[in-house]
């Protein structure tokens, strides 16, 4: 305990910024409100209790466990500099995948969960592949051919669910309810609080051991830093380039397959991009600072932004876009930093002449 | 199916897809001749969607629509801008907050300022005039008449971009700092203001982008209604390496794409599949433009374009 306080004291300083860029949303946020004729303190406690009321905090764990896992495959890539904004295609390759086993392959119960757990790593990860030869055969950057192949995933999992996997029927374009055996075991009296939680907390054990205390970790931070430097060192740029991009989808179509395998135990169109999973995700990793041991805590400040903004509609009649407008917020506010970065370095400059 | 291809009514849809893009295409080609690389393409076109159909309904006129869009589009670029420019901020992560702004923040005011949700087209809501004076010109009337004087107005600033940059003192400039920033300071080019400005107007690009989306080729207004166009848009800029007509040539093949998918609509194909159709063909493109130059000219794997 007392090596984390230590911890904690050591890294103070560079948590001025994160901190400072989530409170410089929350002064956005209650401009927003007073704006829309809302009282800040009444929106910001609708949103607190949308999202770790009694009654709400059990799919705020979903919702959680969900922008973990996109926070990683967002993180994973970023080390090195490469930027996957393809989670929403990932996310529902992986989803598809796990529905596609769970409901037709004959497989023993036993073997079900498993089974589609996989799939849908492998269907994410092979998607994120996609990128890989682009990147380091044809140079397209990763951020373009993630994206691009995100919109056409997502629009083959919608065509998969509305015509050949879809529930006859049924109004809403989703397929039949999964079979109990592909159903993740939840925590008695809960409804979403499940194994997919633990499932993705190991990940990010793994992902975290792996980036601080092994030689991978370290060689994917050294091309992050300096790319020519770290090829001439001997590392094989393109083989982490792989082995990063799919672990990313691996995670993204996990988080996929968590859904699905959650309540309402189907894949239904739209539900796992509609939250906004993916880019909540990216805003936790960029807020972390690619610390993968901080995207909990920054993974769980987004969760009560994005599930809070759902309750705040309910409640006070707030879009809950605001909670997007939020999480941009941060994210400018921390890439805008700089700004102190530069004004120190022209006051240094207007010092110089007075020195000679 | 090859006379429905080369019908003019197919080529007028062509123009029609090809020329939102084309137009924030430019705006990204030019940031990229002055060096810098701007990819908040989709928020800005998204963000000026929302404004021209919004100051549109309040004015009852489109004209103040466009304007709203250029100009409010241009102030969002400020962000990317002065961030990216003067505070030396990655733009990469300025553009992808800025992108996710615009998303949030129409969602966030079409449910409280039109209390819409989901598509806003209100019944008094006024698109662009079209071109329907030139209907009596042969093939041009044929093409254009259907179409917001807009779409011309994509198809000739690319032509028009090019002579700039290749015949203008300004515009060798501006090339100039985006090649060789440190020869161009040297030479008294305030290479900073250069590259700030190029960046407004690309934004104000992406505000005639938005709003020949929105008040153009549909009149109305849906949450995230650029759905990726943004990214075509960045991805044919690398395609034509910032040149302003590869630009437009590279959009006229996604404009294409789309509307051949809205045929393929016609007779029977489901949308989900041939949505995707435009994204596939344009980083297919890409990929074969970009692995022919490679073997040509080796560049640093994942080196920035």
């Amino acid at each position: 305990m007392s090596g984390l306080v230590a911890r904690l004291r050591l890294t103070a300083p560079g948590a001025v910024v994160p901190v400072g860029a989530v409170l410089v949303a929350l002064l956005v946020g209650a401009g927003v409100m007073l704006a829309a004729g809302v009282d800040p303190v009444r929106g910001y406690d609708a949103m607190v209790r949308g999202a770790i009321g009694v009654s709400s905090i059990d799919f705020s764990v979903a919702s959680f466990t969900a922008i973990l896992a996109m926070a990683m495959a967002f993180a994973v890539p970023a080390r090195m500099g490469e930027y996957n904004l393809g989670g929403d295609g990932q996310l529902c390759v992986g989803g598809i995948a796990a529905a596609v086993v769970a409901l037709h392959l004959p497989l023993p119960a036993p073997l079900l969960l498993p089974v589609c757990l996989l799939a849908a790593a492998l269907a994410g990860a092979a998607l994120a592949a996609l990128s890989v030869p682009l990147a380091t055969r044809a140079h397209v950057p990763v951020i373009i051919s993630t994206l691009l192949l995100s919109t056409p995933a997502v629009a083959l999992t919608s065509y998969l669910v509305r015509f050949p996997l879809a529930q006859q029927g049924s109004g809403v374009p989703q397929t039949p309810r999964l079979p109990d055996a592909a159903h993740l075991p939840s925590l008695p009296g809960t409804q979403y609080t499940n194994l997919g939680l633990l499932l993705v907390v190991l990940v990010l054990l793994v992902v975290v051991v792996l980036d601080g205390r092994t030689s991978l970790g370290y060689e994917l931070r050294a091309v992050g830093a300096n790319r020519s430097f770290a090829r001439y060192g001997g590392i094989s740029v393109p083989g982490l380039t792989l082995g990063a991009l799919t672990t990313a989808g691996g995670i993204a179509g996990l988080a996929g397959a968590v859904v699905v395998t959650t309540q309402p135990f189907r894949f239904i169109d739209g539900a796992l991009t509609a939250p906004g999973y993916t880019f909540a995700g990216v805003a936790a990793a960029l807020l972390a600072g690619g610390r993968p041991a901080l995207l909990p805590l920054t993974a769980a400040l987004f969760t009560v932004l994005q599930v809070g903004s759902t309750g705040m509609e309910r409640d006070i009649d707030l879009p809950r876009q605001l909670g997007q407008v939020l999480q941009a917020v941060v994210i400018l506010v921390l890439a805008l930093r700089t700004v102190a970065v530069a004004a120190a370095a022209r006051r240094a400059r207007r010092r110089v002449p007075e020195r000679s | 199916m090859l006379s429905s291809l080369l019908s003019l009514s197919f080529v007028a849809a062509v123009l029609a897809a090809t020329a939102p893009v084309a137009l924030a295409a430019l705006g990204g080609a030019l940031c990229g001749r002055a060096g810098v690389f701007n990819i908040a393409l989709e928020g800005q076109m998204l963000w000026a969607a929302f404004t021209a159909v919004g100051v549109s309904h309040w004015t009852a006129s489109p004209w103040w629509g466009v304007l709203a869009a250029v100009v409010t589009t241009a102030l969002l670029s400020g962000i990317l801008a002065v961030g990216s420019v003067r505070w030396h901020a990655d733009p990469i992560i300025v553009a992808v907050g800025l992108n996710l702004l615009a998303l949030g923040l129409t969602g966030f005011l079409l449910r409280s300022v039109f209390d819409a949700s989901g598509t806003f087209a209100p019944p008094g809501l006024v698109g662009l005039p079209d071109l329907s004076q030139l209907s009596d010109v042969p093939v041009l009337g044929r093409l254009l008449a259907g179409q917001s004087v807009l779409v011309p107005l994509a198809l000739l600033l690319p032509v028009a971009a090019a002579w700039w940059l290749a015949r203008t003192a300004v515009g060798l400039r501006l090339r100039g700092v985006g090649d060789h920033p440190a020869a161009a300071t040297t030479l008294g080019v305030p290479v900073s203001r250069y590259q700030q400005l190029t960046v407004l107007v690309a934004g104000a690009l992406c505000g005639l982008a938005g709003a020949q989306l929105a008040l153009g080729n549909v009149t109305a207004f849906t949450e995230n209604m650029t759905a990726g166009r943004g990214w075509v848009a960045v991805a044919a800029v690398m395609l034509a390496v910032n040149r302003p007509v590869g630009v437009l040539l590279a959009c006229l093949l996604f404009g294409a794409a789309e509307a051949w998918g809205f045929r393929l609509q016609g007779i029977g194909l489901p949308q989900q599949l041939t949505d995707a159709a435009p994204y596939l063909v344009t980083l297919v493109v890409l990929v074969l433009a970009r692995a022919r130059r490679a073997r040509r000219s080796p560049l640093p794997a994942g080196g920035t374009p």
